[in-house]
């Protein structure tokens, strides 16, 4: 009776490029009305996979294919007779916001169809009010935030009518909250229009909070799962591929409850847990944040890390002294940052966290000298920056930008490492040293002689680091150094910053991955409009869902779970879970 | 040629990489003379895409820059450089360095080229224009284009060069990759 | 926007479609273009001012056009005497010097009135673009474009560019101040050497960081339509109105009478020094 909307049989495809195929042996049917997470690490295929579905591939990125794929029974013929029929939100957002302003960008397609004035008018509205972007239809792109632009982008594709929706990577350029607004949006878009609906997202449990028919987990371009949430959480080739479970399923399974299909773990709101599992689950939270917290708070006291530094104030000299900073946009008036301070102490790993607009880039702007502070002084060492120039504050203070392809500017890593040095004037013996330990201490040596288009993202992000600490600062600041990682490169990156950590340099996050926050940064540093509203441990700010809604951040699941399990206190939820993991890790630190 | 999307958005990226050098970007080496990249960067575009996307960067792209100085168009030096994107087009193969493949010969190719290119667009273009629209008097017109075709082009075959080189690096060739 | 002076006044010439005021600007740049005629040309520059007036646009507005045109003017007035002193005698076949200056320069009546002729040209062809372009908002010039029978995929093309100058604005200025962390100084205070350098580490991110754009922006416009039909619609378009035919007419004519100075005049020069006023 129901015939498959999608129906891959034995599909394998390789593109031009490449010597061996990015997808093999694919057989999947998809029915109407489903509701789908395609998942699985960078370089499994999914975004292949998406691809093939809008016709992007064939038509656009040659390839060979062999086996088949239909769609509503047919072959495809060219991208568009799919475009209409698979409406595609892409992940970057500012790439598929075409038009010069909003109202001009949903009617996008349209246009394209030569539909009529009027009609494109009513349209736009209807599809504008289905998003809730009414309110900004004239605006142009660069007056709308991620989250705005990624509602334009769905209104576009909806005005369409089509009846297949995909989205592809829809929560990577957004920050948690408002990753959890889209999720919810999607989730309304599927229940108002009846379509069918294809998530491609390596971030699990961001998707899942919501209701999801069935997941098909992709790894080395074959389909290893296909099966509905509740199965896939439970499933351990996750781990093996390095796709993240929910946080809650794994606090469970290390307190020794196993979790079953059958308790609907594939979201915490369905999840049903019995007594004895809850108790278990207490009774794990005790045992390990007791006896091992004491231990860890002695071996930790020695290293000044997990006392809150204020304690330390006397003792030692703070690295940064940030004293009733105030920053205002000039042509604008309007405050960026108001009356913040704070102090870093050497060796700290810390993390800025807020809203997109908060102030926290507008905050390592000023700390590096890009922009200059309108009120308040900014102390290194105890000595006042305010005289220092830009290139004087890079000695002390690295800033590595969150995309490596707009710093890299040599085509060899040698090359681009030495710049910083060259500039400067250093001999070429001492530059030659130093860039062989900077390359030694990144992991990059055997890359010295290789061109840098044929590294990976990770590795570049690498060499900028390279490219920041061949000056040898004392702090080094990244922004948002994991966007738009999966979750094997993002622990590639985020060990890498802890090892540099431990021989000295102290860090500073700008983020708002809150699973990053949680698993490195002991401190977290929140900003909201442009004040800073809270400076505490990190696992003190996720256990307070107020503050965390403030960082725009999440509120962990381990929070929700602690409430399931009448946990009173979820700080000792959360303590457990980051002791295990501190523990799973120090063996693995050490690249 | 087939105008494809493709070319469109290059056409109109270009175009807006001419406008920022034109506009934003000048390294002042003495009184009132500024070095200027977006030729350098027209020729590169129209390396890779093409005469079309060429000559569209060119007119467009100046014509851009030109309304918002708030100057007026000036007609004759907007299609001057339209004409630098159209014949810049033609010096390298088409497909050729979008495929990684920029050798040695190559680039001498593009050098001089890129002179022929300068040489016609403002020693001949630009100053018939002006000859024709103004009634200018000849010697000057020659004399004024070729100090402007002369900056032009050094910076197009250095920094242009350099910029096809860096790019066809970056390309990958089918079946290279494992 | 600033980048693009636009500015939105509720004027009659505001109310005009883009695509009127673009005939307007085309139609008057080539029927000043195409003749000498004195009395022509101080026509043209009569109704481009007229045109200004209406639209409201404050003459402190059009500073920079004024400044610019004048201090070229000056400069190139200057030049063309220099390289040319007799260029005027050569046109209209009279001498009637007025100075003599020195060795091969005299300046006469021929010489001003030519140089005047060329001073008036510029001021004729070069600032009458403004007026589309202050009055115009940006999202209806692809659609005006159009209209004029430009393919929509160039007039698109322009949208475009104007869409993501922002954007390249802002990776520009991202990337500058990464590389000045890393001590690359582009200043004044650099050599020319370190400034050229300086200038190139910034340029390679950016070039290549707009070639990935490409090709994402590509897909997105592929996959929503664009190009699938012989024609498009614009959602930003607006309808005419009589006063949209009355300056195209008026347009018009003013190219017709340009042509009608050749005929009359003879050729391209209005000559009062062999036909007296």
């Amino acid at each position: 009776m129901n015939e498959p909307l999608i129906e891959f049989s034995n599909f394998t495809f390789k593109y031009r490029a490449q010597k061996k195929p990015t997808l093999t042996d694919i057989s999947l049917r998809i029915f109407k009305g489903e509701k789908i997470l395609i998942a699985g690490p960078s370089g499994s295929g999914k975004s292949t996979l998406g691809s093939c579905l809008n016709g992007l591939i064939p038509f656009n990125n040659p390839g060979t294919i062999t086996g088949e794929l239909l769609i509503g029974g047919k072959k495809p013929e060219s991208v568009f007779s799919l475009g209409v029929s698979v409406g595609t939100v892409l992940q970057d957002t500012d790439a598929q916001f075409v038009g010069l302003s909003s109202g001009e960008d949903i009617a996008f397609s349209l246009e394209n169809l030569a539909v009529t004035q009027n009609e494109m008018k009513k349209r736009v509205q209807k599809a504008a009010k289905l998003v809730e972007a009414s309110g900004y239809l004239t605006h142009s792109p660069q007056r709308l935030s991620g989250g705005q632009k990624q509602r334009v982008s769905m209104a576009g594709v909806l005005i369409d009518n089509a009846p297949i929706l995909l989205f592809d990577e829809p929560l990577a350029a957004l920050d948690p909250l408002t990753g959890k607004y889209a999720t919810a949006l999607i989730d309304e878009i599927a229940r108002d229009t009846g379509c069918t609906i294809i998530i491609i997202e390596h971030r699990l449990e961001d998707v899942l909070w919501k209701h999801i028919d069935r997941v098909i987990v992709l790894d080395n371009g074959r389909i290893i799962a296909d099966a509905p949430p509740d199965e896939i959480v439970v499933s351990e080739k996750l781990d093996k591929i390095g796709l993240r479970r929910p946080l809650y399923v794994t606090a469970l399974e290390r307190a020794g409850v196993s979790v079953m299909p059958g308790s609907n773990p594939g979201r915490i709101e369905t999840l049903r847990l019995s007594n004895g599992d809850k108790e278990k689950l207490r009774l794990w939270a005790k045992a390990v944040t007791q006896p091992p917290f004491e231990n860890a708070s002695k071996s930790e006291t020695s290293k000044n890390k997990e006392e809150p530094p204020e304690k330390e104030a006397q003792e030692n000299t703070p690295l940064l002294d940030i004293k009733n900073v105030g920053f205002t946009y000039d042509e604008t008036g309007t405050a960026a940052l108001r009356d913040v301070s704070f102090k870093l102490y050497p060796g700290e790993m810390t993390a800025i966290v807020g809203a997109n607009g908060a102030g926290k880039s507008t905050l390592a702007k000023l700390i590096v000298g890009f922009e200059t502070e309108s009120a308040g002084t900014i102390c290194y060492n105890g000595e006042d920056m305010s005289d220092f120039t830009i290139p004087e504050r890079a000695e002390r203070i690295g800033y590595v930008m969150q995309n490596p392809n707009q710093m890299i500017c040599k085509p060899m890593i040698f090359d681009e490492v030495a710049l910083g040095l060259r500039v400067r004037g250093f001999p070429e013996s001492e530059v030659a040293e130093r860039v062989e330990r900077v390359l030694d201490v990144c992991g990059l040596s055997r890359f010295v002689k290789w061109p840098i288009s044929a590294l990976s993202y990770g590795q570049k992000k690498r060499v900028t680091i390279a490219d920041a600490l061949v000056l040898n600062p004392q702090i080094i600041i990244l922004d948002e150094p994991t966007a738009g990682q999966d979750y094997k490169h993002y622990t590639d990156i985020m060990e890498f910053l802890a090892q540099l950590n431990c021989r000295g340099v102290t860090v500073l996050l700008i983020t708002h991955d809150m699973h990053l926050c949680l698993e490195y940064a002991k401190r977290a540093i929140v900003f909201s409009d442009g004040r800073l509203v809270a400076d505490r441990q990190t696992y003190e700010l996720l256990s307070d869902p107020a503050l965390a809604k403030k960082a725009s951040l999440r509120e962990t699941s381990l929070y929700e779970l602690a409430r399931l399990c009448g946990i009173d206190d979820a700080k000792v939820l959360i303590k457990a879970y980051l002791s295990g993991f501190g523990a799973d890790n120090t063996a693995g630190r050490g690249i | 040629m087939n105008f494809n999307i493709k070319r469109i958005v290059a056409t109109a990226i270009g175009a807006a990489v001419f406008f920022l050098l034109a506009r934003f970007v000048s390294i002042p080496i003495f009184a009132n003379t500024n070095l200027t990249l977006q030729y350098a960067v027209l020729g590169f575009f129209a390396a890779v895409f093409g005469p079309i996307v060429g000559l569209l960067i060119g007119l467009i792209g100046h014509a851009l820059t030109d309304l918002a100085f708030g100057w007026g168009i000036w007609w004759s030096w907007v299609i001057a450089s339209a004409v630098v994107g159209l014949l810049a087009g033609f010096i390298m193969k088409a497909g050729k360095v979008e495929d990684g493949i920029f050798g040695k010969i190559d680039a001498v190719r593009f050098v001089i080229g890129s002179l022929i290119v300068h040489a016609v667009s403002w020693g001949v273009v630009a100053p018939c224009l002006d000859i024709l629209i103004y009634a200018e008097p000849a010697d000057k017109v020659f004399v004024q284009g070729l100090i402007a075709g002369a900056g032009n082009f050094v910076f197009t075959a250095i920094v242009g060069t350099l910029l096809l080189l860096g790019y066809s690096k970056t390309r990958v060739k089918p079946e290279s990759l494992e | 926007m600033a980048l693009f002076g636009y500015i939105p006044r509720n004027s009659q010439v505001h109310r005009l479609t883009g695509a009127t005021k673009l005939i307007f600007t085309l139609a008057l740049s080539i029927a000043a273009m195409i003749t000498f005629d004195t009395r022509f040309i101080a026509f043209v520059i009569a109704l481009s001012i007229i045109l200004f007036a209406i639209s409201k646009v404050r003459l402190s507005e059009l500073k920079a056009v004024l400044v610019f045109i004048t201090i070229f003017l000056v400069i190139n007035n200057v030049a063309i005497f220099l390289f040319a002193p007799e260029h005027g005698v050569m046109i209209y076949g009279t001498r009637h010097e007025l100075l003599r200056i020195s060795g091969r320069y005299a300046l006469t009546y021929e010489q001003l009135f030519y140089q005047l002729n060329v001073t008036l040209k510029y001021f004729a062809i070069v600032p009458v673009a403004l007026i589309f372009f202050l009055t115009t908002e940006p999202g209806e010039f692809a659609s005006s474009l159009n209209t004029i029978k430009v393919h929509y995929k160039i007039a698109f093309a322009v949208s475009l560019a104007m869409r993501y100058i922002p954007d390249v604005q802002r990776s520009f200025r991202e990337i500058s101040q990464a590389q000045q962390a890393r001590g690359v100084d582009i200043s004044k205070k650099a050599s020319l050497k370190a400034r050229v350098g300086g200038i190139l580490t910034i340029l390679f991110p950016l070039v290549f960081s707009s070639l990935d754009k490409i090709e994402m922006i590509s897909n997105a416009m592929e996959l929503r339509g664009f190009g699938r039909l012989k024609r498009r619609t614009w959602y930003s378009a607006r309808a005419f109105s009589k006063w949209d035919f009355a300056v195209i007419t008026v347009s018009l004519l003013c190219v017709g009478l340009s042509v009608l100075t050749l005929i009359v005049n003879g050729g391209r020069f209005y000559n009062p020094f062999t036909n007296p006023f």
